[in-house]
C-alpha cells in the first residue's frame, strides 16, 4: 500500500533541482555579463538544498549537505573573499586592490576578472552556507512538514 | 513619479496593474490569520514586487529580491511558522489602534517624502549626476566587464561587499549559535533508525531512501 501522499511533488522536486543548481552557476558565472552574482546564486543553491529538504524531509537533506558543511562553507566563503584582498597585498598593491594581481598597467583587465571571480566565488560560499546554517537552526527543530499543514 | 505617466501607455498600466497586485496582497496578509497562508501569500508579494522593480529597470534589485524575497525569506518563514501555532489570535479591537496609528503616521511621512523624490530615471538626480556617472563612464574602461553593477559592488566598493560578507556570515553564526545548529533531531532520527523505529520514522525513512529510479 503506498502511504506517500506527496509523489508528484517529490518527482516534480527531482526533476527541478538539478536545474535550480544549475541556474544557480548560470548567475554565479554570468554575473560579469548579466544581473547577479555571488550572492543571489549563493541564495539559489540554497534553496535548491531547502526545496530538497522541504520535499524530502529535513534528515535526508542533512544526510545530503551536512550542518558542519554549511557552516565551514560560510566560513570558508568569508576567507576566501578576505584571502583576494591579502593576496592583492602580497603582490604589492593594496587590499582588494585587483589591478595589483598580476602587476597589470592600466588597461589592462587580467586581474580585474579574476579578482571579482574569486571574490564572488567567496561571496556564493559564505551566503549559501550562512542561509543554509540558519535554515537547519530552523527547520532542524521540526524534523519535516506534516500533511495537516499543507 | 511624474515621469511615471509621461511614458508610455502600456508601461503604466503594467505599473499600475502590478502595484494594485502589491496592494491587494498586503491588505490579504493583513486582514488574515492562518500563519501558512500569510507567509505563500508574503512570498508572492516579494514576486510580485521583483516583477515591478523589472519594469522600472532595476534589474539586480529585482533578482535579488526574486532570490531573498521569495525563495529564501519564505522558506525560513515556514519553517519559523513550524515551530509556532498555525494561527494568528485575534487582537482585540482597542490594541488594534495603536498600531494602525503608527502605520498612518509613517505612510503619511513616506508620502510627504516622495514629494521631493526626483523623477524617475531624472538625469540631473543625485544618484545619477554624482557618482554614479563617474561610474557609467569609467567602469568599461578600468575593469573591462560590461555589467556595470558586477564592478560597481567587487571593485569599487569591494570593502563594502566584504562587510556585507560578514554581516551574512554573522547572521548565520548568530542564529546558529541561539538556535543550535539543528543536528539534534538528526543524530535523534538516525538513533531512532537504528532500533526497530516507530511507524512515523519508518515512514521518513522510506520517504528519504526510495532515491533515483
Amino acid at each position: 500500500m503506498n502511504t506517500d501522499h506527496h509523489v508528484i511533488l517529490r518527482v516534480i522536486a527531482k526533476m527541478l533541482i538539478p536545474v535550480i543548481t544549475m541556474f544557480a552557476f548560470y548567475v554565479q558565472f554570468h554575473g560579469d555579463f548579466g544581473p547577479g552574482g555571488g550572492f543571489q546564486a549563493g541564495v539559489i543553491i540554497a534553496v535548491a538544498v531547502i526545496l530538497y529538504a522541504l520535499v524530502f524531509g529535513v534528515p535526508a537533506a542533512m544526510r545530503a549537505v551536512p550542518p558542519v558543511f554549511t557552516r565551514s562553507l560560510a566560513a570558508v566563503g568569508v576567507m576566501i573573499y578576505a584571502g583576494v584582498g591579502f593576496w592583492a597585498m602580497l603582490q604589492g598593491g593594496h587590499y582588494l586592490e585587483y589591478q595589483a594581481l598580476f602587476h597589470e598597467p592600466p588597461g589592462e583587465h587580467h586581474g580585474q576578472h579574476i579578482g571579482i571571480l574569486g571574490i564572488e566565488l567567496g561571496v556564493l560560499c559564505g551566503v549559501s552556507g550562512a542561509m543554509l546554517t540558519i535554515f537547519y537552526a530552523f527547520a532542524g527543530r521540526v524534523a519535516e512538514i506534516r500533511d495537516e499543514d499543507w | 513619479m511624474h515621469s511615471m505617466f509621461n511614458g508610455d501607455f502600456g508601461i503604466v498600466l503594467v505599473n499600475i496593474f502590478l502595484l494594485a497586485i502589491l496592494f491587494a496582497t498586503g491588505v490579504a496578509i493583513a486582514r488574515m490569520r492562518s500563519l501558512f497562508a500569510i507567509v505563500m501569500l508574503s512570498g508572492i508579494y516579494s514576486l510580485v514586487s521583483a516583477a515591478w522593480y523589472v519594469a522600472v529597470d532595476a534589474v539586480d534589485v529585482a533578482f535579488t529580491e526574486a532570490a531573498v524575497g521569495a525563495g529564501m525569506s519564505t522558506v525560513v518563514l515556514l519553517g519559523a511558522m513550524l515551530l509556532t501555532s498555525r494561527t494568528a489570535k485575534p487582537e482585540k479591537l482597542f490594541f488594534r489602534l495603536g498600531p494602525l496609528l503608527v502605520c498612518l503616521a509613517t505612510g503619511a511621512a513616506l508620502i510627504y517624502a516622495t514629494v521631493d523624490l526626483p523623477a524617475l530615471g531624472d538625469a540631473s538626480s543625485p544618484a545619477n549626476a554624482g557618482v554614479g556617472l563617474t561610474y557609467l563612464q569609467v567602469a568599461w574602461f578600468e575593469t573591462g566587464i560590461p555589467n556595470v553593477v558586477t564592478p560597481v559592488l567587487g571593485s569599487y566598493r569591494g570593502f563594502d561587499t566584504l562587510g556585507e560578507t560578514c554581516v551574512v556570515f554573522t547572521a548565520g553564526l548568530a542564529v546558529a549559535l541561539l538556535l543550535g545548529f539543528g543536528e539534534r533531531s538528526l543524530a535523534e532520527r538516525i538513533r531512532n533508525e537504528g532500533r526497530s523505529g516507530d511507524h512515523s520514522t519508518r515512514k521518513a525513512s522510506a520517504a528519504s531512501d526510495e532515491d533515483p529510479s
